[in-house]
């Protein structure tokens, strides 16, 4: 109970952030927090620039509340977290290759983004000419007779995302993974600054396509906190709406996708198949199958249509009629238990040292949900359940999405009942506090995660500086450690089961 | 699982009918196809994937061409693991700098004739991404593109028409 609020009382508190206290303090006190967090007092939540100074979110033990410690760097440096606390080294590379500002001490000297291709240094600091035919980078190895390097990647066998995945085995035994990300940097953060609302919005739902909905969701919680603009109730009934119909075809996919790793494809063609009746639900009720867009900042910018309504409660029931047969498909096929049960073990040490969210923490014991707590309207008038299972191996990760597709099938049900009336959009003249009220941040539950949203108003009314942290920050390590001991064919059944995001964190 | 596989032999199919090749699509792969390459080719193409930068959207569609509603190789048109085995490259994103030599090499590692298909709004201009020093800003600019199927992102019936549109010009007479 003490840290967090032990921590607040050692820096100036900024007024200007809603809805959690943002405070400046000097170099002994972040290392204070960096301390917290390596001890186990505090879970990292985010870590990012905005140029001039770096920003820690941490929360604490149970319901002790989220604090943002701001650091100002006017030497261009700050004192290393990751020394500390090891789920910090990619943000603090990502914050060196972007901003300039040099984590003192940081035991990863190689850049993290910057793949010496942009022809600049530091796009978001002090730019200067750069590399622009990419520059050598050194894997760490893993050294003996019996060792052999299989390099994979950016461009993958299937219809993924581009990264490069370093392994290092004995036989068939991965002894060590490496990843190496950043292929899809589009220096997003870069495009936000001075974007209009409406722009930035769009902008935060392309970050990740899969988490279109809970990415312009986070953005405009938090661009709302910032504007002190209050939110019509139809408006959060039909965001919730729409992020659990977002949940339900990711899980979908996931599930039917890690089958087909497992060459099960039976239950990919059946999963598939419900996936997109989710998908063509959500086109026939706001117009876009992904629903991109459709959130914005005051509300959303499409009502449901007359037929929604009824197009809902018959994917529910197409749901209900053929999801608890496939459960029992998976959970009685011997063949199918024999690659995911012990598979890709993740140690719930690791998980909390992480802070790993979404399916990947809770199938290792961590019960995190955003929607839980710190928790967002409507959530608090609707009743679900958390899943939490111990395991931690492919098999846990498919039963946390197991569980959670019956929960929100529940809470669509519940959404649909308590749907109230009225406007779907907030009166934006009326963002009265505007004046004094200028940052804001979020934390929203993606069907992967939390996503962590950070906004800074210009007087304009236009965004001075805004990040969005993907829930992958945290999993992407992970996956290296879970990964090790397992042989290489196991492989891409792990890497489904974590499904990370490469475009959410390559920003 | 016999339960519910014999279900499933008894329950009509959930496939789409086959949709019209697009007029616009068409019109663009005239100039594409010349005879040899027809000759080579016949009615079946094999498609290798790319993402050059994309936000993950354009995937989750093409991912969806091989559920059983639109049921992609009833077509002739399959997804292969290696630039090595493919006939068409079809590509996503606005090409990120950090994209752009792994985009030409897997063009390069191509044999011909091949074909470049461009998926999605950013990967026309550079869309959203246009203006960030990140990005090249649109296929084009790192390897020739045949056809340009616009959406963002384009929904599966949109991927399907123009690659329906690709394989009728494979196979027909120009």
């Amino acid at each position: 109970m003490v840290f967090i609020s032990a921590l607040a009382a050692k820096g100036r508190t900024i007024k200007a952030q809603r809805p959690w206290p943002r405070i400046v303090v000097d170099s002994n006190v972040w290392r204070d927090a960096a301390a917290g967090l390596a001890s186990g007092q505090a879970t990292l939540l985010a870590l990012w620039s905005d140029g001039e100074a770096v920003h820690m979110g941490l929360t604490g033990k149970a319901e002790e509340g989220i604090l943002i410690v701001s650091l100002p760097c006017p030497d261009r440096s700050f004192p290393s977290v990751a020394i500390a606390h090891p789920p910090a080294l990619r943000l603090e590379r990502t914050i060196r290759d972007l901003h300039g500002l040099v984590p003192r001490d940081c035991p990863d000297e190689r850049p993290w983004l910057n793949h010496g291709r942009w022809g600049l240094e530091h796009p978001l600091g002090e730019a200067s000419n750069g590399p622009s035919d990419g520059l050598p980078y050194a894997f760490h190895t893993a050294e003996g007779p019996p060792l052999h390097q299989i390099p994979v990647g950016p461009v993958h066998a299937g219809i993924i995302e581009p990264g490069h995945f370093r392994f290092h085995a004995n036989g068939e035994t991965v002894v060590r993974l490496e990843e190496r990300l950043g292929y899809v940097h589009k220096g997003i953060d870069s495009l936000l600054r001075g974007a209009t609302l409406d722009r930035a919005a769009s902008l935060a739902g392309r970050i990740s396509g899969d988490s279109t909905v809970a990415y312009a969701l986070a953005f405009a919680q938090a661009a709302e906190a910032a504007l002190g603009l209050a939110i019509p109730p139809r408006a959060l009934y039909l965001r919730a709406l729409m992020a659990e119909l977002e949940r339900l075809a990711n899980h979908f996919g996931d599930i039917g996708a890690i089958c087909n790793d497992a060459s099960f494809s039976l239950l990919h063609a059946h999963m598939g198949a419900l996936r997109e009746h989710v998908l063509r639900t959500a086109h026939a009720c706001f117009g876009h199958r992904l629903m991109m867009d459709r959130i914005v900042p005051g509300g959303v910018a499409a009502d449901m249509t007359e037929e929604g309504g009824t197009r809902i409660r018959s994917l529910i029931a197409t749901v209900n009629g053929t999801f608890p047969e496939l459960v029992s498909l998976y959970d009685n096929t011997a063949s199918l238990q024999d690659r995911t049960v012990t598979t890709g073990v993740l140690a719930a040490e690791l998980a909390r040292q992480y802070g790993a969210g979404g399916y990947v923490g809770r199938a290792s014991g961590r019960s995190f949900d955003a929607r839980r707590w710190p928790g967002y309207a409507p959530y608090g008038e609707l009743s679900f359940d958390v899943p939490v299972r111990e395991d931690g191996d492919v098999d846990a990760r498919v039963w946390i999405r197991i569980e959670e597709v019956r929960q929100s099938v529940a809470l669509v049900d519940q959404i649909l009942a308590g749907l109230p009336s009225g406007p779907s959009m907030a009166d934006m003249t009326r963002s009265g506090g505007a004046r004094t009220h200028r940052e804001g941040i979020s934390l929203v539950e993606g069907f992967r995660g939390d996503v962590f949203a950070w906004v800074r108003l210009a007087r304009d009314g236009r965004i001075a500086a805004a990040h969005l942290r993907d829930p992958s920050w945290f999993q992407w390590p992970l996956l290296e450690a879970a990964i090790e001991g397992n042989i290489v064919a196991d492989f891409p059944l792990c890497n489904k089961s974590f499904n990370c995001s490469y475009s959410g964190v390559d920003v | 699982m016999r339960k519910l596989l014999f279900k499933n032999l008894l329950s009509p199919p959930l496939t789409e009918p086959a949709p019209e090749a697009d007029d616009l699509a068409l019109a663009q792969l005239a100039r594409s196809f010349d005879d040899a390459a027809r000759r080579a080719l016949g009615r079946s193409l094999s498609i290798r994937h790319v993402d050059a930068g994309s936000c993950n959207g354009c995937e989750l569609e093409i991912h969806a061409l091989s559920n059983v509603f639109y049921d992609l190789e009833r077509f002739g048109l399959r997804f292969v693991a290696s630039p090595r085995h493919a006939d068409v490259l079809l590509v996503t994103g606005p090409v990120t700098h950090n994209m752009r030599e792994a985009l030409a090499r897997t063009y390069n590692a191509t044999p011909s004739p091949k074909w470049v298909v461009s998926v999605g709004t950013c990967a026309l201009d550079g869309g959203i991404f246009a203006d960030s020093y990140a990005c090249v800003g649109g296929v084009s600019k790192i390897v020739p593109v045949d056809l340009h199927i616009r959406g963002c992102p384009p929904s599966p019936m949109a991927l399907l028409q123009g690659l329906i549109a690709l394989v009728e010009r494979s196979a027909s007479a120009a």
